[in-house]
């Protein structure tokens, strides 16, 4: 752990999603750790956190994964990820690895110091020193299932949010309630998963609100593509990116300006 | 009960294209959910109760030979007979001749999901036997000749408007006027059911709990069916799985608290009830006869391998209630008796793993069931642990094992991965052109076929950040 005088050293894991499909989640997440006083790096060597193969029942390589992901991500004070799932899975590295003394060792040292996005920003860096952010904007917020149940992720985004001038935030009913993407399930069951993101729209769009917020790629990308088929008005951002004041752009899978 | 777990994703479609069962979903959806929300919230420790229930299973599994033995001991001591059912054919076999030896005409049956487990019902119409079912829920679906769809309120997918013409046609024809409200169907089930009870011959009934020190066995019901299952007819048969032995009356009464809370959000069921034996001398009723059918049917499979947390399941159902797919679909499209996540860690132990593909995949992983299971499951963890023998097995379907295993490849590595990325995202960014977003893209295994897909913005995070990182240190 860091001396309290010196800023922490955090490695970013930006996530595949957030470096293939929306780098300014990944631009968000460094704005807001550098404005807490945080030296950022983005490792050399980070691809996949290894969640699909977890998922998919394929240990062996979720294990290589995991072992490429910690051999990038040791050696800093914390490691840092915009997403509640893929902090989760690192979170299951030490079990997954625990055959090799060694590594789990070292999946257990990483895994110590490894924090959701907004968890880090609030839970260990006490919710200080923002970079100044305005959105006037009413909202609601999904929690994504992974961070919500296996990091408890729930109060953190708020916090931050509250703290958000010109912002209102209005909750949805089921606000804890799948949105059916779930990686590979949304399009191995695209049926099930379409009722599930349906529902999910439509408790959205009883809030009136304008944004729909996450802190997670995967149910954004979902929620997008679906309120974007239903012809609904809603635009979808990252948490991070209204918190870092980026959110006037142009939302996920909406109209380039 | 003939599983159809193997086409659980025709069966799915088919739900969710289903009006009628729809409605009935829709009506019953949220108030399970919203009972037991506020039956935990006025509990104070609910978490520290959901412990202790866990603790008191888990110990009972791990001495399940001893706790067994004792509860087998007192039931004889208490002058009732124990029987040992390997599997669904010899507690079928037993329960048979139990009746016949009985000379039974009638059986009654209060509810009972290791009964719909051996098939018990067609084995002994079968027989010869009359059964009737006299929990309501069941009695609705016994008429209608269809399995439970939930495994405390079985009739869930019913709506009021099919069960009424149900009865219309099963108690009185078509010339009575039909009846339309739920209290009139209830007193009509009710005088119905009665006159069965009256005339029973054998009553056979679960267990929620069998208490190791006692030999007492514990039933709730909301209805006082099981009461009158057990107490009326001069032969009483409990059938229960080797899982439902407890230790004490007070680790009983424990797990009580958390099953009326987790399954219907009540702080304990209208019914409780402790059976301990047959009517003594100076006992006024009960059962002269009375046999206790203890059922293995791969429960001690399950004790000795990675399945065994499944064991301590209570059945409350409060996983069914919060599963977004049951809640979609309903049970049937589960294809055997045990439906939502329980159900979908429990049936491919009975009927096979690969028998029930579909089963263990058909899930989000999204851990609301374990959060809000009573003795803690760690449902997704177990169904991720089926996935893993699925993809060892090579049972994981043919594109999308390759897809993950690619994947996977790539991710491996990075130096190959970079390039291919950002060829990849440019070509996205291309098919979204302007718009940011494609509505059909190629080799999409399902996502367009009712989502848009954002293409993202054609670089990515990895190669801006070297980029600026090496504009600054120009």
């Amino acid at each position: 752990m860091p001396e309290p005088s010196r800023s922490p050293r955090v490695a970013l894991f930006v996530t595949c999603l957030a470096d293939l499909l929306r780098p300014q989640v990944g631009f968000a997440a460094v704005k807001l750790l550098e404005a807490a006083g945080c030296r950022v790096e983005v490792p050399e060597g980070q691809t996949c956190c290894g969640q699909p193969a977890y998922n998919s029942g394929d240990r062996a390589d979720a294990a290589a994964l995991a072992r490429q992901t910690i051999a990038a991500c040791e050696g800093y004070d914390y490691v840092v990820l915009p997403s509640g799932s893929c902090a989760g899975m690192l979170h299951q590295y030490p079990q997954l690895l625990a055959d090799d003394p060694a590594w789990a060792e070292r999946a257990r040292r990483l895994t110590a110091r490894t924090h959701e996005l907004t968890s880090f920003l609030t839970d260990v860096l006490g919710a200080k020193a923002l970079p100044p952010a305005r959105f006037d904007h009413t909202v609601t917020y999904h929690d994504g299932c992974a961070g919500l149940r296996e990091l408890g992720v729930k109060r953190q985004p708020r916090q931050l949010l509250a703290q958000v001038t010109g912002l209102n935030l209005i909750e949805m009913r089921d606000t804890d309630v799948c949105c059916g993407f779930g990686g590979t399930f949304c399009v191995k069951y695209p049926e099930l998963s379409t009722r599930m993101v349906s529902d999910k729209c439509a408790n959205i769009a009883a809030t009136g609100a304008e944004v729909v917020l996450a802190g997670e790629l995967g149910c954004l990308f979902n929620i997008a593509g679906r309120l974007a088929r239903e012809g609904r008005a809603v635009k979808a951002l990252h948490v991070a990116e209204v918190l870092a004041g980026m959110g006037d752009g142009p939302g996920i899978g909406e109209e380039r300006s | 009960m003939k599983s159809t777990a193997h086409r659980f994703k025709a069966q799915a479609t088919a739900a969710l294209a289903n009006a009628e069962l729809q409605r009935a979903l829709h009506k019953a959806g949220g108030g399970f959910v919203d009972k037991r929300r506020a039956a935990v919230a006025a509990f104070p420790d609910f978490e520290g109760l959901r412990e202790r229930g866990k603790r008191i299973k888990d110990h009972t599994l791990c001495h399940l030979d001893v706790y067994l033995a004792r509860f087998a001991a007192q039931v004889e001591a208490n002058g009732g007979k124990v029987h040992w059912a390997e599997d669904g054919e010899a507690a079928r076999r037993i329960i048979l001749d139990i009746c016949r030896r009985a000379r039974a005409r009638s059986v009654t049956k209060a509810k009972t999901m290791v009964g719909e487990e051996i098939g018990i019902n067609d084995a002994l119409e079968a027989g010869g036997f009359e059964v009737v079912e006299t929990d309501l829920g069941e009695y609705i679906i016994q008429l209608a000749k269809e399995p439970p769809s939930h495994i405390i309120a079985p009739a869930i997918h019913k709506t009021r408007e099919q069960i009424s013409a149900l009865f219309d046609q099963h108690h009185h024809g078509s010339h009575t006027p039909r009846l339309r409200e739920v209290p009139e169907l209830v007193d009509e089930a009710r005088q119905v059911l009665r006159n069965k009870f009256l005339g029973a011959d054998v009553g056979i009934t679960g267990a929620n709990f069998l208490v190791a020190d006692t030999g007492t066995v514990v039933l709730v019901t909301n209805e006082g069916n099981a009461d009158l299952s057990l107490t009326l007819p001069d032969t009483h048969i409990v059938l229960a799985g080797i899982e439902k032995v407890v230790p004490t009356l007070a680790d009983a009464t424990t797990l009580l608290r958390l099953l009326a809370r987790s399954a219907t959000g009540q702080e304990i069921s209208t019914y409780t009830t402790f059976v301990t034996g047959a009517r003594r001398p100076d006992e006024p009723d009960g059962p002269s006869d009375y046999h206790v059918v203890l059922l293995d049917n791969g429960r001690s499979r399950m004790l000795a391998d990675e399945f065994r947390e499944m064991l301590r399941c209570i059945r409350c159902g409060a996983c069914l209630n919060h599963c977004p797919v049951y809640s979609a679909i309903g049970g049937h499209a589960y294809g055997w008796v045990y439906p939502g996540p329980m159900g979908s860690v429990l049936t491919p132990q009975f009927v096979g793993l690969d028998a029930a593909y579909d089963l263990p995949n058909a899930c989000t992983l999204n851990g609301r069931c374990q959060s809000v299971c009573p003795v803690k499951i760690p449902l997704p963890s177990l169904l991720r642990r089926l996935r893993e023998r699925q993809f060892e097995r090579g049972h994981t379907k043919g594109a999308a094992r390759w897809a993950l295993r690619a994947w996977a490849w790539l991710a491996q590595r990075p130096r190959l991965y970079r390039p291919l990325a950002g060829s990849a995202v440019r070509l996205l960014a291309l098919l979204g052109g302007k718009r940011g977003r494609a509505r059909r893209l190629p080799l999409d295994p399902g996502w367009t076929v009712s989502r848009d897909f954002p293409t993202g913005a054609g670089s990515t995070f990895q190669a801006q950040w070297h980029k600026r990182r090496k504009q600054g240190d120009d």
